[in-house]
């Protein structure tokens, strides 16, 4: 009896659950609204179902239980029933397949005026290309990858060297036109996921996938990677935007073109030296820091690491409340005038020897540290704590560790790589969290201490 | 011919009686021994990885409170929780479980035919077992990888558990593979070989055709795991590139080049798809007993029921890629395995049907089992339901690798199939141990269990409206999703701790009434199928004494007119029943 | 009656005993064949499985066909034989002969020597500088040779103990289901190593 009331119940509930609940799909944005009307029709034939039998158990559970003197009826099958039921199920699934499949078609199909860019996936980052003014995407293979060329754009193929390069997660798109994303992975699946498109398709090693879609309405979107792929699958994040063809325009010619990234001019070392004068009185002669004035050690950071930071406190995107040190930056940053003072800073700083720090946190478990380290760290910093540009991780064996605590601190408590305009902070804001408390923070700068 | 039939090798004196203790309980090649042992083995199993899946619950519901686990450690408890549920708790206790003690008694055999390798089967399980367990001790901890353990990440740095882990992890699906088709030539040669004398193939429970057939897609489909598990350990361990293309790990060339990573996908989900129906088609036989013995009606439509658990079976071989929709394979086969994939709709539908007008006109019992039979239908038909959402090839495009997908496979795979698990423990309590289970304790799990997993699960298919990800240790800002997402997500988790720790309910049941409960008759439920006729109970060794039973009826005699009980067992003759006298 | 006939029985129209001793629709094959006949399967679709994952990566581009050392026709022989022989004591046993010994010893004796010879091909490959890793065919050739010794090694477990049996005296009606096993298991050992060796030759 109880059990009957509940099942009604449960089927009455789910059914106000549905329609009084704020949670629901998304707008969206693009030409997909035909996948939502699958949906819905999806939606009205299984709803109806499950409200139907269940509220039909309900009923013979209640009408049927067991009263003394009460004998079950014999009746061991009834084909014709049986047939009636099977033909109206297999109207309901035609109901909800036959539209299913006719917008499939429409999916697997792109247009032909669709414009293609790709979409480069690697852990733990995205990257873009569009084909250049040729309006044709240069081949690309995993055996050209390197730190110059992360895109492994072959250097031979005539295509490619006007093709617009975008090594930053976020990537711009015209409004109101058809366009086609041809995804490719470096190392692993990913998955590219716009909420807002509706459509995602795995990145796969080894081949190029596809799938297209016509963004209907500007503004700015999240991308998520939704194949597990890795530890830091949770942490790879980037952004759509979608543009008016004027603003796109300019957003194009603002990115540099495969054949510019592999012609930039050498840094002057000279000029670099000259600008570090200042840097010197409290990072040192040759980077080596110094705590007492709160400067970090410098020397054995990677060239890029240092030019992006010092593009930060420019940019204002560090330093910001809660930061006294950083906003101290980034008075000194800005005494460097332009992209070619901060490249040629960064560039001199990558010269100086590297010695490594003498550890000031002795206290922390190792054991600990190194555990936590192991699990969550090494993936982009490296088992050596050497850091790689593949992923975007800087040096942290032999560098300062007191800075360390203040930085993984800092990411903790939000103050820094929260803003919009730092992708790689956010995602060491979410990996600081493998560490608990100041404590283990000290136990993995502990352990870092060890890495020489 | 030389060879004898086994109908005539009856004699019980020609058993082999174990004589100590340790090859009754240990050693034993008694099916319900080995019954025992495999379910006690899965069940500890299942505790462990419903234990990480709490972990996974309190981390996704109270990010900032509770700081028990690393991202690391999450995808390892992903990975594991997934895993031990599906192959180690569920296919083990399903059929190493309940298809050993069911399937002799039902069919009124002596024991499986082959009783050295049906022992041997069990020994390799609970090798394979342990050699995953070790892998939470060896250095790097269990891999990380997903319980789909799909390369190149499963075996690159950046994935937990990429070392030993993952090697573990894949030596112990050998072993289980190894351990699954002992047991499973077993069941099938046993069903089909030693059956009682009268006992035809449509005079089986259901509960024996789903074994039945869940074995054969087994022993079908678990190959197709080993041929997967094979090219990956040699990619793993020599280097070979099956399905390693060239691959840039933290920032270097590996030395593979070429191969295929949706190859993987496409053979694992050649064993991955038969394998939900591996866990379900035991699941739909014996709750269709439960059902129909508490119902005291016969199945509705037992043939049709049959046909459709065939027609399932065959089918699940054909729609595996609808795993993969998203994954980057030739889209064009999107259009067959959707088409394939709804067309299954039917046959399952049709068990759904069959089990309701089951109820009809019956006279119900509303006893423990019955309510899990109950709530198994009505979760069933809501994880059947959400299914057409994702086998429909477009809807599969905003809702795959979302929390939908998560709340639609442990709805239709998880709690259904447990229900059912806890269905037929509390119906076949009393046969195994000889006593009866405390009834109120059991309802009492039942309503938790049943309205807590529905509190679950319900409202996380929304947060896959949303398009919450899975596989996220935090879902960190976005811009559509509302903050009102983290509160869904700690309701959640309050949920899933109160149904986790009401599993002890439970064990409380089984372990207080093996001493306390009241003495159980031989056939407490009025049970029509053979496993109740035994002379003992709980059954010897050996089952049936000194003579064979012979079957006469099929198994669901009940409530049939003129006969004056409300069922007739199945080896009991025409001339024996009793009929109502004619004055009534 | 046949399958269909008795999985289209309506089970509650007739009652009473249904067959003989043995219940309709059991195979009059003894249990231990049933069994093989499903391992069989398996192990058939184990090999398929592979067969179709070769298929596959050999569309992929950096395929590399390969030609098979001709020494494999010797091994294939030797297979060949080993499998006649052990057709030949299984009809024997069957005539009720008792001189099965030598041709149940010679049917394994050429298994064992088709794996010799099979680890010397691989030896011979492996000094000519194709290793496991060498391309993709290379690969394969080693897991698929290696995978069916695997099975002939398992093969040879139960005929080393059937023939021990008949050495110490065992009379060969005893063995009589035993050698009938090996012989279907050998018959599709052979027919397995002649689709992998086609499929390996042909590509």
């Amino acid at each position: 009896m109880a059990l009957a009331v509940v099942i009604f119940a449960l089927v009455i509930g789910s059914v106000i659950f549905h329609f009084a609940s704020p949670w629901w799909f998304t707008d969206i944005i693009s030409n997909w609204q035909s996948i939502d009307t699958t949906i819905l029709i999806t939606f009205w034939v299984t709803g109806t179902v499950f409200v139907v039998i269940n509220a039909f158990m309900a009923y013979c559970v209640y009408k049927f239980r067991h009263r003394s003197g009460q004998k079950a009826a014999y009746e061991p099958e009834n084909h014709k029933l049986e047939g009636w039921l099977s033909a109206i199920t297999t109207v309901g699934v035609v109901l909800m397949l036959a539209p299913g499949l006719f917008v499939w078609a429409d999916f697997v199909q792109p247009p032909e005026n669709a414009t293609e860019f790709e979409v480069l996936g690697q852990q733990w980052q995205w990257n873009f290309r569009y084909p250049g003014a040729d309006g044709k995407l240069g081949t690309a293979d995993t055996e050209f990858v390197s730190e110059e060329n992360p895109f492994g754009v072959n250097p031979e193929d005539p295509n490619g060297q006007d093709d617009v390069i975008v090594n930053a997660p976020e990537m711009h798109l015209p409004v109101g036109k058809p366009v086609k994303a041809l995804l490719r992975s470096n190392d692993v699946l990913h998955n590219y996921t716009i909420a807002q498109l509706r459509v995602k398709m795995d990145l796969v090693p080894g081949l190029t996938s596809y799938l297209w879609f016509e963004p209907e309405v500007t503004g700015r979107y999240d991308i998520l990677c939704e194949e597990l792929c890795g530890v830091g699958h949770f942490i790879m994040r980037g952004a759509i935007v979608i543009d008016t063809q004027d603003d796109y325009d300019a957003w194009v010619a603002s990115q540099p073109t495969f054949a510019q990234t592999q012609q930039a001019a050498e840094p002057d070392l000279a000029a670099g030296q000259a600008s570090y004068a200042v840097c010197a009185a409290c990072h040192g002669v040759n980077g080596e820091g110094n705590q007492a004035l709160n400067s970090p050690k410098l020397a054995g950071l990677q060239d890029w690491y240092v030019e992006r930071q010092l593009n930060h406190f420019k940019q204002g995107i560090r330093g910001g409340e809660g930061d006294v040190n950083g906003a101290a930056m980034i008075g000194m940053a800005n005494m460097l005038v332009d992209d070619n003072a901060v490249r040629n800073m960064a560039a001199y700083v990558s010269t100086f020897p590297d010695i490594p720090a003498t550890p000031t946190i002795v206290e922390g478990n190792i054991e600990n540290g190194f555990d936590i380290y192991d699990r969550n760290c090494a993936a982009c910093h490296l088992d050596s704590g050497s850091g790689t540009w593949y992923t975007d991780a800087p040096k942290l064996a032999g560098m300062s560790d007191w800075y360390f605590v203040t930085q993984i601190s800092n990411f903790r408590a939000g103050i820094r790589g929260l803003h919009s305009a730092d992708p790689y902070g956010e995602q060491m804001v979410s990996m600081a969290t493998a560490m608990s408390g100041l404590n283990e923070i000290r136990d993995v700068a502990a352990y870092l201490g060890t890495l020489r | 011919m030389a060879y004898v039939p086994l109908a005539d090798q009856d004699n019980e004196a020609d058993l082999h009686h174990p004589h100590s203790w340790v090859t009754k309980y240990v050693w034993s090649q008694d099916h319900k021994v080995i019954a025992i042992q495999y379910g006690g083995t899965a069940i500890l199993v299942g505790i462990a990885a419903l234990m990480l899946s709490l972990l996974m619950r309190m981390q996704l519901g109270f990010p900032e409170t509770f700081d028990l686990i690393d991202p690391n450690a999450y995808y390892q408890s992903v990975t594991m929780h997934g895993m031990i549920m599906v192959v180690y708790m569920l296919t083990a206790l399903l059929l190493g479980g309940f298809g050993n003690y069911m399937v002799p008694l039902m069919i009124g055999a002596r024991d499986m035919v082959f009783p050295f390798l049906n022992m041997l089967s069990f020994w390799f399980y609970l090798a394979s077992v342990l050699i995953l367990m070790a892998s939470f001790l060896v250095g790097g901890g269990p891999t990380g990888a997903g319980w789909t353990l799909y390369p190149p990440q499963a075996t690159l740095a950046g994935t937990p558990g990429h070392d030993m882990g993952i090697i573990l992890m894949l030596m112990s699906l050998a072993v289980f593979v190894v351990a699954f088709t002992m047991g499973g030539l077993n069941y099938v040669t046993t069903i089909l070989q030693n059956r009682a004398r009268g006992m035809t193939l449509m005079r089986m429970p259901l509960t024996v055709w789903g074994i039945f057939v869940a074995t054969v897609l087994g022993l079908f489909a678990f190959p197709a795991l080993l041929v997967s598990v094979i090219m990956m350990t040699f990619d793993t361990l020599l280097g070979t590139s099956f399905f390693m293309p060239a691959i840039i790990e933290s920032g270097t060339a590996l030395d593979h080049n070429g191969g295929s990573p949706v190859l993987f996908q496409h053979l694992f989900w050649f064993f991955g798809h038969p394998e939900v129906y591996i866990v379900a088609l035991p699941a739909f036989g014996l709750v269709s007993d439960v059902l129909s013995t508490h119902a005291r009606k016969n199945i509705f439509g037992y043939r049709m029921m049959v046909w459709a658990i065939i027609a399932i079976g065959g089918l699940s071989f054909i729609v595996w890629a609808h795993h993969m929709y998203v994954s980057g394979m030739n889209p064009y086969f999107g259009f067959f395995f959707a088409t394939t994939t709804l067309i299954i709709a039917v046959p399952t539908a049709l068990k759904v049907y069959n089990w309701v007008l089951t109820l009809w006109e019956g006279d119900i019992r509303l006893n423990a089992p019955m309510y899990f039979a109950i709530g198994f239908i009505f979760t069933f038909i809501h994880g059947g339901l959400t299914g057409l959402f994702l086998g429909n090839v477009v809807i599969d495009l905003p809702l795959s690798d979302t929390y939908f997908v998560v709340a639609h496979f442990h709805m239709v795979m998880g709690v259904s199939p447990v229900l059912v698990i806890f269905a037929s423990l509390y119906h076949w309590y009393p046969k195994m141990s000889g006593r009866m289970y405390h009834e109120g304790l059991a309802k009492l799990h039942f309503w938790i269990t049943f309205l807590g997993t529905y509190a679950i699960y319900l409202p996380m298919h929304y947060l896959g409206f949303l398009g919450v990800p899975r596989r996220y240790y935090a879902l960190g800002q976005t811009d559509f999703i509302p903050e009102s997402a983290q509160d869904l997500n700690a309701g959640i988790t309050i949920a899933a701790l109160i149904v986790g720790s009401a599993q002890i309910l439970f064990f409380i049941n089984i372990l207080w009434s093996l001493r306390n409960g009241k003495k159980a008759e031989s056939n407490p439920w009025g049970a029509a199928s053979l496993e109740w006729q035994t002379p003992d109970t709980p059954p010897i060794h050996g089952n049936w004494g000194k003579e064979l039973p012979t079957v006469y009826r099929w198994a669901y005699d009940y409530s049939v007119p003129g006969a004056k009980e409300d069922f007739i067992p199945q080896n009991m003759a025409d001339a024996d029943v009793e009929m109502e006298s004619k004055s009534d | 009656m046949s399958l269909f006939k008795q999985i289209t029985d309506k089970p509650w129209e007739r009652t009473g005993i249904i067959g003989g001793l043995r219940a309709e629709g059991t195979f009059s094959a003894p249990p231990e064949k049933v069994a093989l006949v499903f391992f069989l399967v398996a192990a058939s679709i184990v090999f398929s499985l592979f067969g179709v994952s070769y298929v596959i990566r050999m569309e992929l581009p950096d395929w590399v066909p390969v030609s098979e050392p001709s020494q494999l026709w010797f091994n294939t022989a030797l297979l060949v034989v080993s499998s006649f022989l052990f057709q030949r004591s299984k009809a024997a046993v069957s005539a009720g002969k008792k001189s099965v010994k030598s041709t149940f010893a010679a049917g394994g004796i050429f298994a064992i020597l088709f794996i010799a010879a099979q680890m010397v091909t691989w030896q011979n490959l492996q000094a000519q500088g194709l290793f496991m890793t060498s391309n993709p065919a290379n690969s394969f050739y080693y897991l698929l040779t290696g995978l069916h010794a695997l099975h002939i090694l398992g093969g040879l477990w139960v005929w080393s103990k059937s023939l021990l049996r008949l050495l110490s005296g065992a009379k060969p009606e005893e063995l009589r289901l035993s050698i009938e096993l090996c012989t279907v298991y050998w018959h599709f050992l052979l027919i397995v190593w002649i689709a992998v060796f086609a499929v390996l030759s042909n590509t």
